[in-house]
């Protein structure tokens, strides 16, 4: 468990016991007419509250736990400035950006390899019977429709990029504030988007690339809310 | 009315791959004059200076979107008519109710093969 946290702990638990116990040790007292296991009870009770008025903190040793809470604070503040957020910005986030794009125009190029092939077969079926050529036709057909995984993916990665991007301007606002350059940084990070309702969307709301298989609508279904308009 | 597979058909994506898949599916259904653009403000440009028939465009597109698009082609009094097909994979529920209020003739949701291409031509401009 972090140091803090245990700090944390250590001083809340008397407390705690305090605000808890209490009213249940004077409830039972003040019953006139209870019975002798409750009258037993309050007894326990009362005996467990001197114990713990004994182990209150005293002034000196909260300072001591905040002393120890802020050389924590200190210590964290000097391990970020060790992770090299500068390294992880200029060097890490690009080159992973320039991977996924690397990755992008390749897949363009295969396709596009396969679809000049596809072509000087579509020349070649002119010249074929009508039986053999549409045989042809069905296969050619069936390379094209695959050659669209390449869009796919390529707006797939291209949200992966967007995600990446994303990161790094948090880096960028994290060592601000641990450098202290900037106040509103602070409140960058904690900013959350403001709740729309459902008149507000926005055409920025609607840019969000394809869907993951198990939650994207299929044509039957999009065909399906496109006929409940009429 | 028979379908006039001579027309002049836009198709809008910024993925040149998809330009050329379209291309080439369309040419197997017969038809013969394909214009290309690879975002809304290039196929505008396009619209304005073509007779072209009918639109088939993508959604994602810098600097102009197929729906900007769609809103504008809706929005001109010489392109209003003009049947347009969106292709995308978005596939939220919002997004094909935004493309209905717009005025899309019909929506396809990526990845297709070319019977949802064909159906859906069929079902804007009739049988071919």
């Amino acid at each position: 468990m972090p140091a803090a946290k245990k700090t944390a702990t250590r001083m809340a638990k008397p407390a705690k016991k305090a605000v808890a116990k209490k009213p249940v040790a004077k409830k039972l007292t003040a019953k006139k007419n209870g019975t002798s296991r409750a009258r037993k009870a309050a007894k326990v009770v009362g005996k467990v509250m001197k114990s713990v008025k004994g182990k209150a903190p005293r002034t000196a040793d909260l300072f001591a736990e905040l002393e120890a809470l802020a050389k924590y604070i200190q210590d964290a503040k000097k391990e970020i400035a060790t992770l090299s957020p500068d390294e992880v910005k200029e060097d890490f986030l690009p080159s992973a950006s320039g991977e996924l794009d690397a990755i992008i125009q390749a897949t363009a190029d295969a396709t596009n390899l396969i679809m000049d092939s596809t072509e000087q077969i579509e020349e070649v079926m002119e010249k074929l019977d009508d039986e053999h050529a549409g045989q042809l036709m069905a296969a050619t057909t069936r390379i094209y429709e695959a050659c669209g995984f390449q869009d796919i993916t390529g707006q797939r990665v291209t949200k992966v990029v967007n995600t990446l991007q994303d990161i790094e301007r948090k880096v960028d606002r994290l060592v601000a504030v641990f450098a202290g350059k900037s106040t509103g940084a602070v409140k960058n990070l904690k900013k959350k988007p403001a709740s729309k309702s459902k008149k507000e969307i926005t055409d920025e709301d609607l840019l969000n690339g394809p869907q993951a298989s198990d939650q994207a609508k299929s044509q039957a279904e999009i065909d399906a809310l496109l006929a409940s308009f009429d | 009315m028979a379908v006039d597979m001579n027309m002049n058909v836009l198709i809008v994506d910024d993925y040149k791959t998809m330009l050329r898949i379209l291309r080439n599916l369309l040419k197997q259904l017969n038809f013969n004059n394909i214009e290309d653009a690879t975002d809304g403000s290039m196929a505008l440009e396009v619209l304005r200076t073509k007779d072209i028939g009918m639109v088939i465009s993508d959604w994602n597109m810098e600097p102009m979107t197929g729906i900007q698009l769609l809103r504008e082609v809706r929005g001109d009094d010489k392109l209003k008519h003009l049947p347009f097909i969106m292709i995308t994979a978005e596939s939220k529920s919002e997004n094909v109710i935004a493309a209905k209020e717009a005025g899309v003739s019909n929506y396809i949701v990526k990845p297709f093969n070319a019977e949802t291409l064909k159906s859906k031509l069929v079902s804007v401009l009739g049988e071919f």
